[in-house]
């Protein structure tokens, strides 16, 4: 009896130990470099094959790569974005699994169209990508909505005219399309048209990282038309005074501006020599073009998050 | 169903319980439950989705399993433990003795599979908070799942009837394989010419057909299943089931138990 304890108090202990031990040499392991490596791996990149393998269950496979797909996107936009090159094969992997999985479709194209280091800044792909949900959809009209976004970023006014009438064209789809497909063949690359779609997105989403890019890229109008009411002011003091003001406070005490003008965040905007109005925190608004700072460089991580 | 055929299946059934079969439910509940927590956490916008999808997959496998290394046991077992010699001395005929093996297996795993849909009904209520008159179509896929079952306990109890428990998980795993790929190979049957053709188009017709059984993927979405696939499935895996007991109780009939 006694020897039976003896050996079961050995053998729990050695149980703990190693157990314990195991644990700490696996972190270990998995702070070694070539865990990354092994990240960008893809052991099995045929669809076809997957689709075999999966003895039927090819939903659940689907699954499981798309949740690899976010997974691999967001771990690569954390460590500063990169190449994202496993991100094409994996979304192509999950949409020729399950055709009709449709947020691999909207949030895709998105991951793909971003430039980097918010995104893999592959256009092609992601019209490929859309496109191929639109055929396996074919009455899905949020994919066509997604496809005209696409081709709006890129500034082909043409296609996302025609991609919204298609999709303005299918049952129970939203009015908006219509509007957009009309308001993008005619006035393609103006603010008023971008606010449109943007605060459309911003009111119809459920999802708290396209209603942070939605509204991320609102603020940037806002920013846009600020900056060019401003500097149309500076312009109008200049040639009452016959020189460019330093700050805003001299605007402000000559009369040309009640307050210091704020951008959408409640920063102060500020002046640069010649007359040139900046924002004062551009890593707070991604996507600005309009209004950044002389000496600002880009910060190499990603700027987007939910939360902002 | 006769009384003897009843009993059996009643103490195949009670096996099964006291092997602690069900135990596996508490498997499926944990991963049910991990899948609805964490899935959220992990993944955009697919929570209902893996709730199905991981759901069904479960159940389909986690019930195959148990077909197979149950129904494989079924006779060797109780020749092994000469249990057969005692049924087989009562007015017990032995197409009787695999009739009830084969319900009581089945049984078992009805309800097992009625208390997994539960789990998964359970899971769908927590991630989605509300039914939508699509998410019915689960039931369909459960039915399906189940119909899957009856053809596998009916395969594994006829390569029982006359080979080793390993070598009928052999079979019985293998014929689940290629059933899945039935319909390719009715595709293949229908590029080949000749002899081979002819052999192709036998072997696609005497696989089982589980792809067409497998819905998964369809309710998930919330698409329709139709009325008649639904009354064609079930006619085709009683006619199926039929034909392999059959064979399964013409081996036995005429197996030398000495």
């Amino acid at each position: 009896m006694i020897r039976s304890r003896k050996v079961t108090v050995v053998a729990s202990t050695v149980l703990v130990c190693s157990m314990v031990s195991a644990a700490l040499l696996l972190h270990k392991v998995d702070q070694e470099p070539p865990a990354a490596t092994l990240q960008q791996m893809l052991y099995i990149s045929s669809p076809k094959l997957l689709k075999r393998l999966s003895l039927g269950y090819e939903g659940l496979l689907a699954d499981i790569y798309w949740t690899r797909t976010v997974q691999y996107f967001g771990g690569t936009h954390r460590r500063g974005g990169g190449t994202y090159k496993l991100l094409w094969p994996l979304l192509n992997i999950t949409t020729q699994l399950d055709p009709h999985l449709i947020p691999a479709y909207e949030f895709g194209g998105t991951f793909l169209l971003a430039k980097p280091p918010e995104g893999a800044g592959d256009p092609a792909k992601a019209i490929e990508l859309v496109q191929y949900g639109t055929q396996m959809n074919p009455t899905d009209w949020h994919l066509f909505y997604d496809l005209a976004f696409i081709y709006y970023d890129l500034k082909d006014y043409r296609h996302a005219a025609q991609a919204f009438l298609r999709g303005s064209q299918l049952p129970h789809t939203h009015l908006f399309l219509k509007v957009m497909a009309a308001q993008m063949a005619q006035h393609g690359d103006d603010l008023e048209t971008a606010r449109m779609m943007w605060s459309e997105t911003y009111e119809t989403t459920h999802d708290k990282m396209i209603k942070a890019n939605a509204a991320a890229h609102l603020r940037v109008i806002q920013v846009d038309e600020d900056v060019s009411a401003l500097e149309k002011l500076v312009q109008t003091y200049r040639e009452r005074t016959g020189h460019f003001p330093k700050t805003f406070s001299e605007m402000v005490s000559s009369g040309f501006l009640r307050g210091i003008p704020l951008d959408p965040l409640r920063h102060p905007y500020r002046l640069e020599p010649g007359g040139k109005v900046v924002v004062t925190n551009p890593d707070a608004l991604p996507f600005l073009d309009k209004g950044l700072p002389s000496d600002y460089v880009p910060s190499p991580v990603p700027k987007l998050t939910p939360e902002n | 169903m006769n009384n003897r055929i009843l009993h059996i299946a009643t103490n195949t059934f009670r096996e099964a319980v006291r092997d602690r079969v069900l135990y596996n439910l508490i498997a499926f509940a944990l991963l049910m439950s991990a899948a609805a927590v964490l899935v959220g956490q992990i993944s955009i916008q697919i929570e209902k989705l893996v709730v199905i999808n991981l759901g069904l997959t479960a159940v389909s496998l986690f019930g195959i399993v148990i077909a197979i290394f149950i129904g494989i046991g079924l006779v060797s077992k109780e020749i092994d433990k000469r249990t057969l010699y005692t049924v087989l001395s009562r007015p017990v005929r032995r197409w009787e003795f695999i009739a009830g093996k084969f319900f009581g297996l089945a049984g078992t795993l009805v309800v097992n599979t009625i208390f997994m849909g539960i789990g998964v009904f359970a899971a769908l209520a927590y991630v989605s908070h509300h039914f939508e008159s699509s998410d019915f179509g689960i039931l369909v896929a459960l039915y399906f799942i189940i119909l899957q079952f009856v053809v596998i306990t009916a395969l594994a109890l006829l390569f029982s009837s006359f080979s080793t428990p390993i070598f009928a998980a052999i079979f019985a795993f293998w014929l689940f394989v290629i059933g899945n790929f039935a319909q390719d190979l009715r595709t293949f049957a229908a590029m080949a010419h000749g002899t081979t053709r002819v052999l192709a188009t036998a072997a696609a017709y005497l696989v089982p057909n589980f792809s067409a059984l497998n819905v998964i993927s369809q309710v998930a979405h919330g698409e329709p299943v139709p009325h008649r696939l639904i009354l064609l499935n079930t006619a085709y895996v009683l006619v199926y089931s039929a034909a392999v007991l059959s064979g399964a109780v013409m081996i036995f009939e005429r197996r030398n138990l000495k």
